[in-house]
């Protein structure tokens, strides 16, 4: 399992995607390889995958610390751990400044599996903005 | 210091600058070492045990047959005294009394192999304990890394090309616009569809002469005929 053969995967998928969203795939040079999934009609929110030595990481950027109003900025990092558990397949993180809904996979999964977990951590992306936009400025 | 703490002051130390490890390559090398040393202390350790537990089964079976053989000597001692052979029962006690010192000898070599035993398996499971701990501790160490260098090699892709992450709020309302342009969309083609559905109606209702009659020229002339007579 790597970012290529899922690359492959995705973008050979077109419309006949399990969870009915397109999926465009670039992989990034870098130290590591990451790879950016793109959904079509979300390219504004898109997933950053990495495959480590047991896991692959499918990470979406939320918001930045600058983007928090400072003053519910402890009741909105309440609401995120009480999302955290109903949140299905996904979580919250922080990664340097920037507020993250991650979900990790083992690199055993099948295509499916990741598939599945992308449109899944895509929707949560999207939801989470829209329930939280009152917490930031 | 336990690993996690390790990360966490590395994070609040300001290492998570770009392309500045949190957690430096040494302590990966130092782990990755650890964890060999400790693989070999395991297989070691595995290696002792089943020797150990040779030697105790080995000393086990000897104080059997030295027990048998006291056993054994004692009948003859019996039956010499029966035939009244005094010196006969009495090299045979002597060889008794060896016997017994060779049996105690072998008794407390089999309790020390037990003792032994026991805390060799202690040590194996103590160490494969500690191994499955560092190799936890490993995976968590690369993630850390891998996560830290593929934020790097995002945050670097966005800054060479022109495109930037949109603020969270920018982004939801343009994929929002964009649903709602699509929802919008589809609305109009359902309404068209039904549009098309109430002509093609009224067509065939007008064809059968039902209904609100179209006015043609003939019935106009007809009427104003009729008026001006």
């Amino acid at each position: 399992m790597n970012i290529h053969n899922i690359a492959g995967h995705l973008n050979d998928l077109g419309d006949r995607s399990q969870t009915g969203l397109q999926f465009d795939c670039y992989p990034i040079d870098g130290e590591i390889d990451v790879l950016q999934v793109n959904i079509v009609n979300r390219e504004e929110l898109p997933i950053f995958v990495s495959v480590t030595d047991n896991q692959i990481l499918c990470i979406s950027y939320l918001w930045g610390e600058d983007e928090v109003k400072p003053d519910t900025r402890l009741s909105m990092l309440e609401t995120m751990l009480e999302l955290n558990i109903p949140m299905p397949l996904s979580s919250f993180a922080k990664v340097d400044d920037k507020y993250v809904v991650y979900g990790a996979l083992s690199v055993q999964s099948s295509m499916l599996e990741v598939e599945q977990e992308l449109s899944v951590l895509s929707d949560n992306c999207l939801e989470v903005i829209d329930e939280l936009v009152d917490y930031l400025k | 210091m336990g690993i996690l703490n390790k990360i966490l002051t590395a994070f609040r130390g300001g290492a998570s600058e770009v392309g500045q490890s949190i957690v430096d390559a040494n302590s990966t090398r130092i782990f990755e070492q650890e964890i060999r040393d400790a693989e070999k202390h395991l297989t070691k350790a595995k290696r002792d045990l089943t020797e150990v537990m040779a030697k105790e089964m080995q000393a086990s079976r000897e104080v059997d047959r030295l027990k048998r053989s006291v056993a054994e000597h004692e009948g003859y001692v019996a039956q010499a005294l029966e035939k009244e052979n005094e010196s006969l029962a009495l090299e045979i006690a002597e060889k008794i009394a060896l016997l017994e010192q060779e049996l105690a000898d072998q008794q407390s070599a089999n309790e020390s192999f037990t003792a032994h035993a026991t805390r060799l398996k202690e040590l194996v499971r103590k160490t494969e304990r500690q191994l499955t701990d560092y190799q936890r501790q490993l995976t968590m160490v690369k993630t850390t890394e891998s996560v830290q260098k593929a934020t790097a090699t995002i945050t670097d892709s966005f800054a060479g090309s022109n495109s930037k992450l949109l603020n969270a709020k920018d982004s939801l309302e343009r994929i929002k616009a964009r649903q709602q342009t699509f929802d919008d969309r589809l609305q109009a083609a359902e309404t068209l569809a039904e549009d098309n559905n109430d002509k093609a109606l009224a067509d065939k209702l007008a064809e059968a002469g039902i209904g609100e009659q179209k006015s043609n020229a003939n019935a106009v002339l007809d009427r104003i005929k009729a008026r001006k007579g």
